[in-house]
Formats: structure tokens, C-alpha cells, sequence
């Protein structure tokens, strides 16, 4: 049975096996932009205190969000995050036994790509 | 069962406990299927917040903060997003990082997304009340 090695089995995930997937690599994205928006948030934490703080100190932390260095970190926050979204939900429906085939779940990728950057367009247009 | 007579009174499932990375149960992924679907509402209601917010003078910052609705929205979802991603990067760590570093990069994890969430809870709390 499965107690015949207890040793120091490899666990999971195996990443050093994988061939480059659209599937793979779309869920491997969902992890790297949720660990890359935690190292992302404490400018949205620094900007809140500013704003609570001082106008020198809101001033300073809205000037460096609104140049185009600070612009740029936050259009790809904004993008990481709508991209987290759609690769969770993802994960909800195959937890919940739906679109659990190759196709339908390759189509979902490319719809998470695209509508991460759809999202991420309206959102710098409009507001 | 096991022919070992040294296993021969613990059961297929408890000789299977905390063989997975997480050594733990379902509770862990329970949790993050919740907060995923929570991400679909959270997501949106931030990015808009924030971004309304965000760019004006220092009074405009605080007279935003100072309705309640936006308020409100911002604390929540901060907090539901910053622990959402407070999990996804301990659930990275356990799977890639072991043993005594695992376990103390999980705690310096922890401490960190709890202070994030202190820190923006207060801010906003500061300027709507």
C-alpha cells in the first residue's frame, strides 16, 4: 500500500516536469500575480496613511502613484488583480466539477488574458 | 490493511493524515474557494474605489474617505482581498519552501498581511469618522 516509502517523497507540484501548457501556464500566472499583489499592497496601505496622516505626506505618496513609474505599477496591479479574479473564479467552476476538459479550460485562459486586459483598459478610460 | 504488525491497529486514512504538503485537511482549500468567489465582488468594488479616490488634492482624498459608502467598501475589500492573498502565498510557501524556514517564512507571512490590513483599516476608519 501507499506506507511502503514514507521517506522524503518529492510533493507536489512537479514543475520541473511540465512542458509549457496554456492551461499550466495560466494557472501558474494566477499564483505569481496573488504573491505579486501582496508585495504590491503596501502602496495602497501607504497612500490610505498618508491620506490619513498629513497633506505633506499625502502629497508626497499621491505624487509618486501619479507618475508614470508609480502609473505604470498600478496599471499592472490592475491588471494583476482582474487576472486574479478570473483564474479564482476558474478554479471555483473545476472545483465544483464544471469545464473540467482541455479545451474549455484552454478557452477560459485565453479569456482570462483577454479579459483581464479589456477590464484593465475600461477601468484607466473611464475613471 | 498493512501486513506490518507494527501498523496493524491504525487504518489506511490515518497512516494518509498529513501526508500532503499542507499536512492538513480540506479546511485550507474550503476557505479559499470562499474567498475566490468573494474576489469577483471584492475585485471590481476596490479597483473602482480606489481609483475614484485616488489623483485629487489632499482634501478631496479626505472628503471621499469621509462618506460612508466608500468607506465601507474600501476597508471590507481590502481586508478580503489582503487576506485572500495572504493565503495564496502561504499555500506557495508550504508547497515550495520546508521544514523550519517554511514554517517561519508562513509566520513573517502572516504578520506582514495582518499589518497590511491593520494599516489600511485605520487609515480609512481615521478619515471617515
Amino acid at each position: 500500500m501507499a506506507d511502503v516509502n514514507r521517506g522524503n517523497r518529492p510533493l507536489s507540484p512537479h514543475l520541473s516536469v511540465y512542458r509549457p501548457q496554456l492551461t499550466s501556464m495560466s494557472s501558474i500566472m494566477v499564483r505569481i500575480t496573488g504573491i505579486a499583489l501582496l508585495i504590491l499592497a503596501p502602496l495602497v496601505a501607504a497612500w490610505l496613511l498618508a491620506a490619513a496622516s498629513s497633506e505633506g505626506a499625502y502629497n508626497a505618496m499621491n505624487g509618486f502613484l501619479s507618475s508614470w513609474f508609480g502609473n505604470l505599477i498600478l496599471i499592472g496591479g490592475t491588471w494583476a488583480m482582474f487576472y486574479h479574479m478570473f483564474g479564482r473564479l476558474r478554479h471555483v467552476l473545476w472545483d465544483f466539477g464544471y469545464c473540467l476538459n482541455v479545451e474549455v479550460s484552454e478557452k477560459l485562459a485565453i479569456g482570462m488574458f483577454g479579459g483581464a486586459t479589456v477590464l484593465t483598459a475600461l477601468l484607466w478610460i473611464a475613471v | 490493511m498493512a501486513t506490518d504488525s507494527t501498523q496493524t491497529y491504525v487504518t489506511d486514512r490515518k497512516r494518509a493524515t498529513g501526508l500532503g504538503s499542507g499536512r492538513a485537511g480540506t479546511q485550507h482549500h474550503w476557505q479559499m474557494m470562499v474567498s475566490s468567489m468573494l474576489l469577483g465582488i471584492v475585485i471590481p468594488a476596490f479597483l473602482i474605489t480606489f481609483a475614484l479616490g485616488l489623483g485629487g488634492t489632499y482634501d478631496d482624498a479626505v472628503a471621499f474617505y469621509g462618506k460612508p459608502i466608500p468607506a465601507i467598501i474600501l476597508a471590507l475589500s481590502w481586508v478580503v482581498i489582503v487576506r485572500h492573498m495572504m493565503n495564496e502565498a502561504l499555500e506557495a510557501i508550504e508547497d515550495y519552501v520546508h521544514g523550519v524556514a517554511g514554517k517561519l517564512t508562513q509566520v513573517a507571512t502572516t504578520a506582514f498581511s495582518y499589518t497590511l490590513m491593520a494599516v489600511g483599516v485605520f487609515a480609512v476608519a481615521r478619515m471617515a469618522i
